[in-house]
């Protein structure tokens, strides 16, 4: 099997697990980092360096840090937990269509409850203007979300060009930067954005842990989502996993020590499989944009043919149609048609991801099947057939 | 170093990790994708599910995986309709969900907190006499199976007989009774159960809400169909297999562990009603057979279990979600201990790899700091 799904979730790099078995078993530092026993502190101990040493990648400081379950539970607590705190402010959120559905679903929930969400335009390729943005922003806006890099098409959002505007306002502005974690470099505190959502499992660390960047100076306040214990400063509560912990942090400073030499990598292979595949095959859009894009992703649509006729062709090849989050839907990527492709042409739509240990013989391999696939099912395509003769 | 703490965490079993490990490196798949990285990954979830169904008498069905007890409590306590719920609450509940309830009294809930007696239980017709009074609310019950630190086992089923009469939900969190209690989702009337991975020797990050299929839970965490559309977000594919693995071993070997800390806790209470002014609390209680909590009189816990640490022994005297406040555990003060009591209080509880050994060279290091030589220690740390 050919693995090209690494937007989806990558192997937990082997570096980091054996990190992670160090805080599990009897022999390691597997105690409650609430105890107050001399395991249960050094427990604590490593969690806290994990903690400044996380702040440290994505230019902040350690008290900016909750750990959480993952990016879905940071954005569920940034926009939930925000939503509540500053309710007071206005019930106004403003965010583009083409966010991730860990954002798009508590936000609509807020709207069920009474709020009002501001859909921002994005342009053909996914991206929205910083005007776009300070048209849309009004006095009782009291949050705005904007992902850093999507998902789906890779595209890349000026985080502080859009912060500044925030700013201007006195919006706080949250960004989901599952993506983006240990592809793109991460200034937290000077682009002077609000809140910021990590996942561990998209950058070769486990899956079920990830972090909220939830801005200490000046403050930013988030109502909890989980009571209890009072675990991390009281805004979620549960006992802290060390092995997780550690995996997210180790896997996010491996991918920060060798990111300039990947991202290199990453544009070579996106190249690579892009100019193969547009070389050998005509009718075959781009989703992205050449100015703004991670080439950790390449996304692209096929003309003629049938998007699950494609991927039922497309066996021992791990590439996705959309999210992994909305894949168990019979549903075309509300991303792409978010971009104004047809409903057919979105189904009709591949996903391909890379990590740092993807090779050029697995691209091009992807390529010849992805080629030999598509021609033929046009050849078996009556529509196709026309529109060629 | 003694561990003595395994109600706060145990450590991950050779085998559970053993069995986590290719889910980590190479099979990794994300199982919300279709292909067969995905699918695989999918699988390995679903026997997950039926592994930690068996060990509670459940249906895989009515398993819902979560990021461990403390959030699988507040998923079970969370309604879309606050202000229309009236929860009743055991007063010796864990901080998760006594602070959830307390969360949603912030919403507009009502909240009752049952008292306890001096054994910590709560008396049936107490409940029965506050369901009574609940009227025009939607009531919740939450009583936890097995208390987290005097190990005190309530009559969940009697007192879940109870909820149903009035047409009450009924809740337990079940964190610290699997494992050590053959439990039945099944047969007992109770609409939903916590547990957690931690505590039967699997990893940390991971538990499991128990539901009934008839059961409507208001998600906390939303974006993604997973788990039934109740609980959002990629699976924790490794620790979710860790779980089913930990549970499949706690069924296994249920009986073999229980009568291995039991024989321990013998031993430690034999030894404790040997030295001088040690009480044991809820001693005549049922208890799970792994935990004992007592008190020195005069001795503040917190000097007590300083020198234990010096000493490499490491107990606690409530729950770890509670160290280092300097507050007394509630669940004494609810059981009608008063605040010196409260604070003289120790808790061990014992796992698989504790010894006979290990207990002497505790009763000995207590004996030693608690000894009847030390008046003047004892005098200077008294109170709280």
């Amino acid at each position: 099997m050919i693995y090209l799904d690494h937007a989806a979730t990558t192997p937990v790099r082997e570096d980091v697990a054996q990190a992670m078995v160090l805080c599990m078993t009897e022999q390691g530092h597997f105690a409650n980092p609430g105890s107050d026993h001399v395991p249960g502190r050094q427990a604590a101990r490593i969690v806290e360096q994990a903690r400044e040493r996380f702040a440290a990648l994505i230019g902040a400081k350690a008290e900016d840090i909750i750990f959480t379950s993952g990016a879905t539970e940071a954005n569920n607590m940034a926009l939930l937990g925000g939503a509540a705190f500053y309710a007071n402010k206005g019930k106004r959120i403003a965010l583009a269509k083409t966010e991730h559905k860990s954002v798009l679903d508590p936000c609509r929930q807020l709207a069920s409850r009474g709020w009002s969400l501001d859909w921002l335009e994005t342009d053909g390729q996914g991206l929205i203007a910083p005007d776009t943005l300070n048209a849309a922003l009004r006095d009782d806006t009291c949050l705005a979300t904007c992902m850093l890099v999507n998902n789906e098409t890779g595209v890349v959002h000026n985080i502080p060009a859009l912060a500044r505007v925030c700013a201007e306002k006195q919006v706080l502005l949250h960004v989901d930067a599952a993506q983006a974690l240990g592809k793109l470099p991460l200034e937290a505190r000077r682009w002077d954005v609000a809140m910021m959502s990590f996942s561990a499992h998209k950058l070769g660390g486990p899956k079920g842990v990830g972090a909220l960047y939830l801005r200490r100076k000046p403050p930013v306040k988030v109502q909890p989502l989980i009571y209890g214990g009072g675990q991390e400063r009281g805004l979620r509560s549960g006992t802290l996993p060390v092995h997780q912990v550690v995996g997210l942090v180790r896997a996010a400073e491996l991918a920060e020590a060798e990111r300039e030499q990947v991202f290199r990598h990453f544009g070579r292979l996106r190249r690579r499989l892009l100019d193969q595949i547009v070389t050998a095959l005509p009718q075959v859009e781009v989703n992205g944009a050449d100015s703004a894009q991670s080439p950790h992703i390449l996304n692209l649509s096929f003309h003629g043919v049938d998007g699950e006729a494609l991927r039922a062709d497309l066996v021992d090849l791990a590439v996705s149609s959309g999210s992994a989050c909305t894949s168990d839907h019979a549903e075309s990527s509300y991303v792409l048609r978010a971009l104004g492709r047809k409903d057919s042409l979105a189904d009709a739509s591949l996903r391909f991801s890379f990590a740092a240990q993807t090779s050029a013989e697995q691209v091009d391999q992807a390529a010849q099947r992805v080629i030999a696939s598509v021609r033929r099912l046009r050849e078996l395509s009556p529509l196709w057939q026309e529109q060629a003769a | 170093m003694i561990y003595f703490d395994h109600n706060a965490t145990a450590p991950v079993a050779a085998e559970v990790f053993e069995a986590m490990q290719p889910w980590l490196t190479q099979h990794y798949g994300n199982p919300s994708s279709v292909h067969r990285a995905g699918r695989l990954a999918r699988q390995a979830i679903d026997t997950a599910r039926e592994q930690v169904a068996a060990l509670v008498g459940a249906q895989p069905g009515e398993v819902i995986f979560t990021s461990g007890g403390t959030e699988a409590d507040n998923l079970a306590l969370n309604t879309a309709t606050p202000a229309r719920t009236h929860y009743l609450i055991g007063s010796t509940e864990h901080a998760a969900v006594l602070e959830a309830a307390r969360g949603k009294v912030r919403a507009g809930a009502k909240l009752t907190e049952l008292p306890v007696n001096r054994d910590g239980l709560i008396d049936p017709d107490v409940l029965d006499a506050a369901l009574a009074k609940s009227q025009q609310r939607s009531a919740l019950v939450s009583i936890m199976w097995a208390n987290n630190e005097t190990g005190v086992i309530q009559d969940v089923a009697r007192l879940g007989q109870i909820a149903r009469q009035h047409g009450a939900r009924m809740h337990s969190d079940a964190v610290q009774a699997a494992g050590k209690l053959a439990l039945d989702f099944a047969t007992t009337p109770v609409d939903l159960l916590s547990l957690s991975a931690h505590k039967i020797y699997g990893p940390k990050g991971v538990g499991a809400l128990l539901r009934r299929r008839d059961v409507a839970l208001e998600p906390q965490m939303l974006g993604g169909g997973h788990e039934d559309h109740v609980r959002a977000g990629t699976e924790n594919l490794a620790g979710i297999v860790g779980f089913g693995h930990a549970a499949m071993i706690a069924r296994r070997e249920l009986q073999a562990r229980q009568q291995h800390v039991q024989a321990l806790r013998d031993a430690l209470e034999r030894g404790l009603a040997e030295l001088p002014n040690v009480q044991i609390f809820a001693a005549q209680a049922p208890r799970v057979a792994n935990t004992c909590q007592f008190g020195v009189q005069g001795f503040h816990s917190e000097a007590l279990l300083m020198e234990l640490d010096r000493r490499e022994i490491a107990v606690t005297s409530g729950s770890a979600c509670h160290a280092g406040t300097g507050e007394p555990t509630h669940v004494l003060l609810a059981m009608g201990y008063d605040s010196d009591t409260a604070h003289s209080a120790i808790r061990v509880s014992f796992g698989e790899q504790n010894t006979q050994a290990e207990v002497e060279t505790f009763l000995q290091a207590l004996a030693d700091i608690a000894g009847t030589d030390a008046p003047a220690f004892a005098a200077g740390l008294f109170g709280g």
